[in-house]
């Protein structure tokens, strides 16, 4: 079963709190998604490291029933 | 270390530029993968692309070996750098043709790709 937008951004808050999250629908099927997330906690951290942590905030979901979800990380300006 | 895992590390370290992906570099079967192929071959690298639709086996464990839950993930001379996202904003930051300079790889695409 797909995720909605707002549990992925939910669950992105949870494990990230001070993370802005901007998620958006590519297909508009529920299914293929993009996530633009900005944190503080990223600062100093390789690309690889920042999207290691969005993926343990998704707990396991991503690669599974979030197979298409596009991110992108970054600290803020 | 089960046989897949042993079989994949060999893989990574025997190939300057390996890519793990679903289908192959002719016929991707994934988004991800295909724009991982396009980039690569804009820039001209020779790369060994690897299916993991292949194998059940092959597909949980390259998930296993890099710690990373997607395909494709691409390895650059033993080191893990990245999926679809992060190889794709290394490409258009301008930082992937560097990159690929640094771990002495021939690029055959401009600097200013």
């Amino acid at each position: 079963m797909p995720m909605n937008a707002h549990d992925i951004e939910k669950m992105i808050k949870d494990g990230i709190p001070d993370a802005q999250v901007t998620i958006r629908d590519l297909a508009g099927d529920g299914d293929h998604y993009a996530a633009d997330v900005v944190s503080e906690s990223f600062r100093g951290k390789s690309r690889v490291q920042q999207h290691q942590m969005v993926y343990q905030a998704l707990q396991g979901n991503m690669g599974g029933i979030l197979h298409a979800l596009a991110l992108q990380t970054s600290a803020p300006k | 270390m089960s046989g897949i895992n042993e079989w994949i590390d060999n893989e990574v370290k025997t190939n300057d530029v390996i890519v793990f992906m679903k289908g192959t570099p002719d016929f991707p079967q994934c988004g991800f993968s295909g724009q991982v192929v396009q980039i690569l071959n804009y820039l001209g690298v020779p790369y060994k692309g690897v299916n993991v639709l292949s194998s059940d086996e092959l597909r949980n464990g390259i998930k296993e070996y890099g710690s990373w839950p997607t395909i494709p993930q691409v390895y650059v001379k033993g080191e893990f750098v990245g999926g679809c996202d992060i190889l794709r904003e290394m490409f258009q930051a301008g930082e992937l043709q560097d990159f690929f300079a640094e771990k002495g790889i021939a690029v055959s695409a401009p600097q200013t790709a």
